[in-house]
């Protein structure tokens, strides 16, 4: 009888990890940008249908990058979780803490489940506050790790140069435009020399506190994109 | 942790959702009960609705009873069930409220997952699934029937559906009334409507309707002119629902009420 290898649990958690950053880093960044009424998440993706970034509740949104099956998996038990809540409690009962809490311990539980493959993923969740002060950004990590953004978030893709750009770049009180603006500038320095990426290729998503309707999520649509790129 | 079952993909539906995790939460699943129920629980009233030249207006009375009671006087029962469409009910209030609550969840968690609105037929469809599954309390006498109205982005016109307590939907033409006071309320719209009417004097003519219902009808709330409590007023067209504010209704309101001091019965229609 054949004994089993012994790997060393360091050496699990190790091969997980670097397959699961490998399948991350395959695709393009996804940059969150606060500005001065709310929160923006700007994705390079050229498809219409298939959506980077989306609503979760009223003041909730979601944006990931890495595997589509995934990131929509976990969009869409984040929608049905806010809204049995909601449903269950009241609209403001449902918090982004809460949900990047279960989205915390879902992937930490699949990253360390023996028998599952660890999710390839990214996620951002920001929820809009009252004022600038308090809007909530986390960042979801493969393993469940979740950390606090404060300003500006890169994930996915070619992180370093983007992220290298936007801190310098940054500041605080953008307007909507230039916050677009300077994300989308940054998304194309991922590549040497920097790239120009085109309106149509964008999906840009907004959390605005400006906007009168209890539900302040709205994605913009290619003229608003090209509107505000145009400056 | 996400909880069981969220991440199981297929269901668009939130009212399927809440059915396989947590039914006791439905509407309509409350223990069956004996004896009267009008006394117990507060009813609502009267609600009209009425299309007009780019879109379509719905009114409710403010009063809900409770046998002999007035149980409230300013009570809400027109809702916006999603940007484009409105829903209005009638019967018993809290099982109706409560429906409605289902029902905005329903049309928000649908557009959320699908990425794309429901069209108009799909939501009244979705409303008269919901109100079947209420059967059983109807029949014990605590009955929901709701009307929905809402603005067809495709077809560019506002329609209005009317359901009965076994989920049967009628899509309605021009006017629609339920509720107790809405025999009084359809006749005087009968009267009233004409194709093609502006959005003012639409909702003029709900005003007037409503009047008359309450006119006629003990259960139905009229214009409350101490309190200054007036009809519950929503319009939806291309660009969305409004609420109509209260200065707007009692302006209509005390226009309303001016006319019927000179001729109590309300404007008088021509004879030929």
């Amino acid at each position: 009888m054949t004994q089993p290898f012994y790997v060393s649990p360091e050496q699990i958690m190790k091969d997980r990890a670097d397959f699961a950053r490998k399948g991350i880093s395959r695709g393009r960044s996804v940059v969150v940008v606060q500005y001065a009424d709310g929160i923006v998440f700007v994705a390079e993706n050229p498809s219409q249908a298939l959506h980077k970034v989306g609503e979760i509740y009223d003041r909730i949104g979601f944006a990931a990058v890495g595997r589509y099956n995934e990131f929509e998996n976990l969009r869409i038990a984040g929608v049905r979780l806010a809204d049995l809540r909601g449903y269950s409690y009241d609209r403001r009962d449902v918090t982004g803490r809460a949900l990047a809490n279960a989205y915390a311990q879902t992937l930490g539980t699949i990253f360390s489940a023996a028998g599952e493959k660890p999710y390839e993923v990214e996620l951002f969740v920001g929820e809009v506050a009252d004022d600038p002060q308090h809007d909530e950004i986390y960042r979801l990590t493969y393993d469940g790790s979740a950390a606090d953004v404060d300003g500006f978030g890169v994930m996915g893709g070619t992180i370093e140069q983007v992220e290298a750009y936007l801190s310098e770049h940054y500041t605080a009180g953008l307007d909507l435009d230039s916050a677009i603006r300077l994300a989308v500038t940054a998304l194309g320095r991922d590549t040497e020399p920097a790239r120009q990426i085109a309106s149509d290729a964008l999906e840009i998503g907004i959390l605005s506190r400006a906007r009168t309707q209890p539900r302040k999520f709205k994605r913009l649509t290619d003229t608003e994109v090209s509107a505000a790129l145009a400056g | 942790m996400l909880p069981e079952g969220t991440r199981l993909s297929g269901i668009s539906s939130f009212a399927d959702y809440l059915a396989s995790t947590s039914p006791e939460q439905l509407p309509g699943t409350a223990q069956r009960l004996a004896g009267a129920t009008s006394d117990i629980a507060p009813h609502g009233t009267t609600i009209v609705s009425a299309t007009f030249d780019g879109g379509v207006v719905m009114a409710g009375d403010r009063r809900a009873t409770m046998g002999n009671i007035i149980a409230n006087r300013d009570m809400q029962k027109v809702y916006p069930s999603d940007e484009f469409s409105v829903v209005g009910i009638a019967g018993s209030a809290g099982l109706a409220i409560e429906l409605v609550r289902l029902f905005q969840v329903e049309l928000e968690h649908y557009e959320k997952i699908e990425g794309t609105e429901l069209s108009v037929d799909g939501k009244a469809n979705r409303l008269a699934a919901l109100i079947r599954g209420n059967l059983g309390l109807a029949m014990q006498g605590l009955a929901v029937v709701p009307m929905f109205a809402g603005y067809d982005l495709v077809q560019q016109r506002g329609r209005i559906f009317s359901y009965d307590v076994t989920g049967g939907r009628y899509e309605e033409q021009d006017f629609h009334s339920v509720g107790s006071g809405s025999v009084f309320a359809r006749g005087a719209l009968k009267k009233l409507y004409s194709a093609g009417m502006t959005e003012g004097d639409c909702v003029t003519a709900a005003v007037q309707a409503l009047y008359d219902a309450a006119d006629d009808d003990s259960a139905t709330g009229g214009p409350d002119l101490t309190r200054r409590i007036f009809p519950v007023v929503y319009s939806v067209t291309a660009d969305g629902h409004r609420r109509l504010d209260d200065a707007e209704v009692g302006a209509i309101a005390d226009a309303v009420i001016g006319g019927r001091l000179q001729r109590p019965d309300g404007p008088q229609a021509p004879l030929g």
